[in-house]
């Protein structure tokens, strides 16, 4: 029986994969933008989930506006990154520590 | 366990997976694809709620712009590979406990272990619409009339993310000719042109 | 009659600011008109109110001039009492002042040479003395016109204060500088004690005017306080010695007398009318005042005794080793304030006053003689080097002599009656300590004798030790300088044949005097007077008069016939010669104590309170504390993304546990 609580929890796991990615990818800034979207993917999962089982449709109008942000988030990211390697010329995380105190 | 629930476990451990695919391939173009094929696992479980546009819009927009921009990104990059992955070992310990404390953490909120809030019956009305039902339909109905300020809000946004992107990384290039229109209507004859006045010259 | 009493203070007053203020303007002569018009008045019209209150029988007045303030039912005012006992004071001291004000025209003439060139102080040196002199005078009038301990106060530390001016007038000189901080300090040690004393007044008998506290003294003599735990104190008791510890500031009685012989570095004339006639006493005053309450405490009384019998004792001695001739009539003043308060400890207050009175008179002549002396002497003050100034200075001479008289108590002359008074009152007295005093002042009186006469026959008598310079300038100072000799020279001789029968035995200081039947052994001594001149025979049959005529014997013997005894007798008595010479030692004693003592003190504050726990520990100490803070807590900012994000990681783990503790 597929209940909301096992939508919850498949994005529960989901979102906790792309926290251990954040944290354990130290040589690619790319891998980072895309846990974030895991991430994002993961909240839309529970979205939908709740927008189904509540027969309420204004999950499924959030997820589309998250959608949108996260596209739009998602190029400024890469530009951001792409200026980052014209200017250091690597994307390795642990050479960019100019802002250390 | 009818056939929806095998669905639902298939696309949900293919997604599961993907995901650990994407931390762990030392390859960032592995990395790209590996998220793909998470969406398209997602995809699948959309449809299985019924959010059909949702998970057409899933593919196109993300996968098909999204992913592809990722891609271009990552093979535009000169990477050195071989630097890759050192650390990552390293850290594992440290980074797995965070990650299932986390996730013990939620999914015994959320789950059918613990208080089990999310398993009754008032948060289990699905209602298996029709055959006819068009999901496309019913969010159009809902976007342009109570929603219609945040959907004008989100063109905004994506017209900052344009803006932002593009003044981010253009770069202009110095040796190409252009011409600036308002300087020439405000040249001088006077700074251009000089007259002198000479002797003819005599030929001899 | 009340704006009499009114002028007499504000008289002076006046005569001070406008030499205070406009000295640069109206010039010397100016300044001293312009005060001695005031001090002149002060003191003519002194005398209409004594003439009033003694002769014409007025009534004592007792009334409030300004009220100046009432808190929580206590009245801060100022206001006037004025009865005999006042009035005395009043012309003794704007007679004495006038003396000095005139005499102070002479001796200042030349005071230019005395500052440096571009002193600023020495501009209009000589119009700010007399201001000086005559802002003393409203002082010490506020202070015995009064009728409430507020205004005794006040009149109390602006004569300290005005002393102070005045012993370092001459500021440019350390000595001065030394001895007027000295004194002030000094006097400071006793006021704190006077002002408790107040505070004990006012807490027990909520009032701070005179006829109000004296009213419920006796209910204030039946409590007791605890002061330290456990022992109980007689509330009377306490306040009389807490009084007495002001008086004994201001009176110069040992310890705190240490101050009066350092104050002779200001100019003669205060010496005269600050230090022996009026402002040393104002404490005697003061205890005489207050003799409805001294009255309630044997204990208070007997301690005033004893102090006063050791300082009239050893002041004495010391004035024996003197070769300053201000020195010894300024030792010799300590002793007699000496005989004064210990006629205050038999209850002999009207013998106290009375001898306060003419001793003003002689004192004030004999210091303003040795001033003469010194202007002569072209402002030599070692009689080692003086000699034989009997010829050049006649008026001196004879002045300085009837000065002396009065002083060893020759009989007729009005040192005289005061001494021989206090003397029997001594022997009569029950008191605790009475027979240690009789002792003292009996030998007093051939110590007195001695350094008197050794003083009198060093400077006028004898071979001529100065040099050939200064003796061929020697010539008798001019009238302004020799007119208040003799003007003091009268009363000096007849004031005290006068007035002894109504002072002493009569009735004049009826109201203002309070006496026991148990303790007056004044009435004692009355019932055997029968008049001045039956006191004088009866002089004849006591043992002071041959004592002081032994005392006048030997400093002839000594100093005339036979001038290397002393020499010998220096030699022989060393450390005695020695104690006597460093003063028993209470300078020394004083500048290690309490000068090393502040010093250290003030050392050790600055080394450890201030450079180490203020600077290092609390200023420095708190900066080097962020600094060390901020240097550990900045390593968190690695500047590596994935420790960002790993931050952010955690605090959302912890939200999260705490949402699902909760």
């Amino acid at each position: 029986m597929i209940t909301l609580s096992s939508y919850l929890t498949l994005g529960a796991i989901l979102f906790s994969i792309s926290i251990a990615g954040i944290f354990l990818n130290r040589k690619n800034v790319v891998v980072l933008l895309m846990c974030i979207e895991l991430m994002l993917l993961s909240a839309n999962i529970n979205f939908v989930a709740f927008s189904y089982f509540l027969n309420d449709i204004s999950g499924q109008v959030f997820v589309f506006f998250i959608l949108t942000v996260a596209a739009a988030e998602a190029a400024i990211g890469l530009a951001i990154l792409v200026t980052l390697f014209r200017n250091r010329r690597t994307i390795d995380v642990e050479q960019l520590d100019a802002m250390k105190g | 366990m009818n056939f929806t629930d095998l669905v639902f476990y298939f696309f949900a451990g293919m997604l599961v997976l993907a995901g650990l695919g994407v931390i762990s391939s030392r390859n960032p173009v592995h990395s790209a694809l590996f998220l793909v094929l998470s969406f398209f696992s997602c995809s699948a479980l959309w449809l299985l709620l019924q959010a059909e546009f949702l998970a057409i819009v899933l593919v196109l927009v993300y996968v098909g712009a999204v992913m592809v921009l990722f891609l271009f990104v990552v093979m535009m990059l000169d990477i050195n590979l071989t630097q890759m992955r050192q650390g990552f070992v390293r850290y594992l310990p440290i980074g797995a406990l965070v990650a299932l404390v986390m996730v013990a953490q939620m999914v015994w909120i959320v789950g059918p272990v613990g208080p089990d809030v999310f398993s009754g019956e008032q948060l289990n009305q699905a209602v298996q619409q029709a055959a006819d039902y068009s999901n496309t339909r019913e969010l159009g109905k809902v976007l342009y009339t109570d929603y219609v300020f945040p959907f004008e809000v989100a063109s905004v946004i994506l017209l900052v993310a344009i803006v932002a992107a593009i003044a981010l990384t253009m770069r202009r290039r110095e040796m190409t000719k252009y011409q600036t229109p308002g300087k020439q209507v405000k040249v001088r004859k006077e700074d251009r042109l000089r007259v002198v006045k000479m002797d003819a010259e005599t030929g001899e | 009659m009340e704006s009499v009493y009114l002028t007499i203070p504000l008289a002076s007053l006046f005569g001070a600011i406008i030499a205070g203020f406009m000295g640069g303007m109206i010039g010397r002569i100016g300044a001293h008109t312009v005060t001695i018009l005031g001090v002149g008045t002060s003191f003519v019209l002194s005398l209409y109110v004594l003439y009033q209150h003694v002769f014409a029988g007025v009534e004592p007045f007792n009334g409030t001039v300004y009220t100046w303030m009432v808190a929580e039912g206590i009245r801060f005012e100022v206001g006037f009492l004025i009865d005999n006992l006042t009035v005395m004071m009043m012309a003794v001291v704007t007679g004495v002042s006038l003396a000095v004000h005139v005499y102070t025209i002479g001796y200042m003439a030349d005071d230019a040479h005395n500052w440096p060139k571009d002193s600023l102080a020495g501009k209009n040196s000589y119009q700010r003395f007399f201001s000086y002199i005559s802002l003393f005078t409203f002082s010490m009038l506020m202070l015995v016109m009064s009728n409430n301990f507020m205004q005794l106060f006040f009149g109390w530390e602006a004569v300290g204060l005005v002393s102070y001016l005045l012993i370092g007038f001459w500021s440019v000189r350390p000595t001065a500088v030394y001895a007027n901080l000295k004194a002030f300090l000094v006097n400071r040690v006793g006021d704190f004690g006077f002002i408790l004393g107040i505070s004990a007044v006012v807490l027990y008998a909520g009032s701070l005017d005179y006829v109000e506290v004296f009213g419920k003294a006796e209910s204030i003599s039946q409590q007791t306080m605890s002061i330290f735990s456990g022992t109980e104190w007689n509330v009377m008791t306490v306040i009389c010695i807490l009084l007495f510890i002001g008086a004994m500031g201001k009176s110069a009685q040992v310890p705190l007398h240490v101050w009066l012989p350092d104050s002779m570095e200001g100019p003669t004339p205060i010496s005269a009318l600050i230090h022996a006639a009026t402002m040393v006493t104002a404490g005697i005053f003061m205890v005489a005042r207050m003799s409805p309450l001294y009255e309630y405490s044997e204990a208070a009384l007997s301690v005033v005794l004893v102090i006063g019998a050791i300082t009239a004792f050893t002041m004495g001695l010391i004035g024996i080793v003197q070769n300053d001739i201000k020195r010894v009539v300024a030792y010799s003043t300590l002793s007699q304030l000496g005989y004064m308060t210990v006629a205050l400890g038999v209850s002999a207050y009207s013998a106290a006053v009375f001898h306060l009175m003419t001793h003003a008179f002689f004192k004030a002549l004999l210091f303003l003689a040795a001033g003469s002396v010194i202007i002569a002497m072209h402002h030599e003050q070692d009689m080692r080097k003086m000699g034989g100034l009997k010829k050049y200075m006649p008026i001196t001479y004879w002045t300085s002599l009837i000065g002396s008289l009065a002083l060893i108590g020759f009989p007729g002359m009005s040192g005289f009656f005061s001494k021989d008074s206090i003397i029997e009152a001594v022997h009569h007295s029950q008191a605790f300590g009475h027979k240690f005093a009789y002792i003292a002042v009996l030998s007093g009186v051939f110590i007195t004798a001695f350094y008197s006469f050794r003083m009198f026959f060093l400077v006028f008598h004898g071979k001529e030790r100065m040099d050939e310079h200064t003796r061929k300038h020697l010539h008798e100072t001019p009238w302004v300088v020799t007119g208040p000799l003799i003007a003091l020279a009268i009363p000096s001789m007849f004031i005290g044949g006068f007035t002894i029968g109504s002072m002493l035995f009569g009735d004049y200081f009826a109201g203002a005097i309070v006496v026991h039947e148990a303790h007056d052994a004044l009435a004692i001594v009355g019932e055997h007077f029968h008049g001045a001149w039956s006191f004088v025979q009866h002089g004849f049959a006591g043992p002071a008069l041959y004592l002081a005529a032994l005392g006048v014997f030997t400093a002839w013997f000594i100093y005339i016939k036979n001038p290397s005894i002393a020499e010998q007798t220096r030699k022989r008595f060393s450390l005695v010669y020695n104690i006597l010479e460093r003063k028993y030692g209470f300078d020394e004693f004083n500048e290690w104590a309490f000068g090393g003592g502040s010093r250290g003190l003030g050392n050790r504050l600055w080394q450890i309170g201030d450079v180490v726990l203020i600077d290092g520990l609390l200023v420095n100490g708190s900066a080097k504390l962020v600094a060390w803070f901020s240097s550990v807590v900045r390593h968190v900012q690695t500047g590596l993304l994935y420790h960002y994000a790993f931050a952010m990681i955690i605090g959302v783990l912890m939200l999260l546990t705490l949402f699902v503790i909760l």
